[in-house]
């Protein structure tokens, strides 16, 4: 899609679009590049020397129990932040979308979490479920549970996936919410007289109408559950106890930044990449058909 | 009609009206769990923030607000906590204060580089012209997260590290907002662009008056989310900045949680939480309006 009518010029435009690309440039694709470049090649212990080794970096990642267990990690992370944020936030969407007093003030209630960092997120959980300092921690320790996701696997897990997953409702809030007003009142209502009630209302309409937003949100939730959630594991737990709650995005930060392992890091960057670049392809694929319907 | 149907009808509309007071009743319940479980981490740290440090380490954890709120918040702004062995303490005020700069430096950035290119893009025809959008496009699929060790190169390279600079410029770049502009623009009429040629209008005087007073609404509602955006950089910042002068706010504080030892002094801790959280949700809570514009028209 273009316009018709439009300004002369080359040099304009391209002095126009030159902060975007020098920053673009700089920043995303040369970067890029060199990640792509540097996971052919191994540095020597002393960093002196980088040699071509193929494709080495990329067998030995992925040869490497502890990546694919952070892939494994990855998998039940995403998909447990994803469905729980989508599955509360569709449930809260439906009843604040009913004719009720104060539904405005419940929406406001329920939206401001959106402003709170996915780090800030993972401190007040930390608050809660601290086992010696947390209300919660110290309630089920007293209870007899041994709670201490510092030692404790599993807990660590549950913990950093509860804390991504309250953080992330009310993104989805928003959106069910804009799906719910655009789905027409009378259709509801029509149903209604015709005696359906209100469960079979939400699966044989409601449900099938908002299937494009769930969609959409689903892959906006994977990728942040991918990438933004950076600031909730490092904060929370470190990626620990062990390795526990180590997920991709986490150990590229681990082996680039604290081991400085130049190829490994570099092949981990590539295959992210990929898996990125297939999430934007799902995700366009989707707005493309939903824009021909 | 019939006295039976005309009692049948008054049964149906009265087993309606209880459906709906049940249903309503249903709405009301979970909403105000919802908000509940929403609202209670931060009830928590505010209280906790009213406390003195040894009450939290003991893990007497009240419900209801103590006497320390005011020097708790009075230490936190002014020093920061006591210094660790580990950590120098930074007074919340300069982390604060970096994180509105870097914040509002990020949402402005964005906003007037995007709103170049998108214009470029949209009202020109040039060689390269698709290239060049492509090459916006593209960048959605390159998070920093993915070329963490590369990047942070580059900056050494540049001198980038520790400064505000550095911070805020590789952040700028967008090829939500320019998509966003870019559909903007296809919807101003080629009427308006013919009657500015016709006047004798140039592109930037056209871009001036006329493209930019029509943006204004996406530029405010662009701004609240990139403000937020900004404000919640986490990755970026704990790459960049060693100097803790240069400290966000977000990052600062849970540098001063450290392993999570129950010594720490929660009650700084949390009245630095607070502060931290306090400028994005207000920007939510009272731009509401703008905030779901943006929302939902940037990413859709």
């Amino acid at each position: 899609m273009r316009k018709k009518v439009i300004f002369k010029g080359i040099a304009l435009p391209w002095l126009l679009l030159l902060p975007q690309l020098l920053i673009t440039g700089v920043f995303f694709f040369w970067p890029a590049g060199q990640a792509i470049y540097g996971s052919f090649l191994r540095e020597d212990a002393f960093g002196l020397s980088r040699q071509f080794v193929g494709l080495e970096n990329f067998t030995e990642v992925l040869a490497d129990p502890n990546y694919l267990a952070a892939g494994w990690t990855t998998v039940v992370f995403s998909t447990s932040v994803a469905f729980l944020a989508l599955g509360a936030a569709l449930y809260l969407a439906v009843q604040a979308d009913k004719a009720i007093r104060g539904a405005n003030a419940y929406k406001t209630m329920l939206i401001w979490p959106y402003a709170v960092a996915p780090a800030i997120a993972a401190v007040l959980w930390l608050f809660m479920f601290h086992p010696q300092i947390g209300l919660f921690g110290r309630m089920l320790n007293g209870l007899g549970v041994p709670w201490d996701y510092k030692l404790n696997g599993d807990q660590a897990l549950l913990l950093v996936i509860l804390a991504s997953a309250w953080k992330q409702v009310s993104y989805n809030f928003i959106f069910f919410m804009a799906g719910l007003q655009s789905i027409p009142k009378s259709v509801l209502e029509a149903a209604a007289i015709d005696g359906a009630r209100p469960m079979r209302r939400f699966w044989t309409i409601i449900f099938p109408l908002l299937a494009p937003t769930s969609f959409f949100l689903l892959v906006v939730n994977i990728v942040y559950a991918f990438f933004d959630t950076f600031g909730v594991i490092h904060a929370l737990t470190g990626g620990g106890p062990g390795q526990a709650t180590t997920t991709l995005i986490y150990k590229v930060y681990v082996d680039g930044v604290q081991n400085l392992n130049f190829g490994s890091s570099a092949a981990q960057s590539v295959i992210l990449m990929f898996i990125v670049i297939l999430l934007t392809a799902v995700q366009f694929r989707f707005i493309e058909r939903k824009v021909h319907y | 009609m019939s006295a039976t149907m005309d009692l049948e009808a008054d049964r149906l509309a009265r087993a309606t009206i209880r459906r709906n007071a049940r249903n309503r009743w249903i709405a009301y319940v979970t909403l105000s769990l919802g908000v509940l479980i929403f609202a209670f981490p931060i009830w928590l740290t505010l209280v906790g923030s009213s406390h003195d440090a040894s009450t939290i380490g003991r893990g007497d954890v009240p419900l209801w607000f103590g006497p320390h709120a005011i020097s708790n918040y009075v230490s936190a702004w002014l020093t920061g906590g006591e210094a660790t062995r580990t950590t120098r303490s930074v007074p919340a005020w300069v982390m604060l204060w970096n994180s509105l700069n870097m914040a509002v430096l990020i949402a402005v950035g964005k906003i007037a580089i995007s709103l170049l290119s998108a214009f470029a893009v949209v009202f020109f025809s040039f060689p390269g012209r698709m290239i060049a959008f492509w090459l916006i496009f593209i960048t959605l699929m390159l998070p920093v997260e993915v070329r963490i060790i590369p990047t942070f190169e580059v900056m050494v390279n540049l001198g980038l590290i520790n400064t505000m600079t550095g911070l805020v410029v590789p952040l700028i770049a967008s090829a939500t907002a320019t998509l966003l502009f870019r559909q903007f623009f296809l919807t101003i009429p080629d009427e308006y662009v013919e009657a500015a040629k016709i006047d004798g209008a140039g592109p930037l005087r056209f871009f001036k008056d006329v493209v930019l007073p029509l943006s204004v609404t996406n530029i405010a509602a662009l701004f609240v989310i990139l403000f937020i955006y900004g404000w919640n950089q986490y990755l970026w910042p704990l790459l960049i900045v060693s100097d803790r002068d240069l400290e966000t706010v977000v990052v600062g504080m849970t540098k001063m949680i450290g392993n999570g030892d129950a010594q720490n002094e929660w009650n700084i801790i949390m009245a630095t939480a607070v502060l931290a959280m306090l400028p994005p949700v207000a920007v939510v809570v009272f731009m509401q309006r703008w905030f779901v514009k943006g929302l939902t028209e940037t990413e859709k």
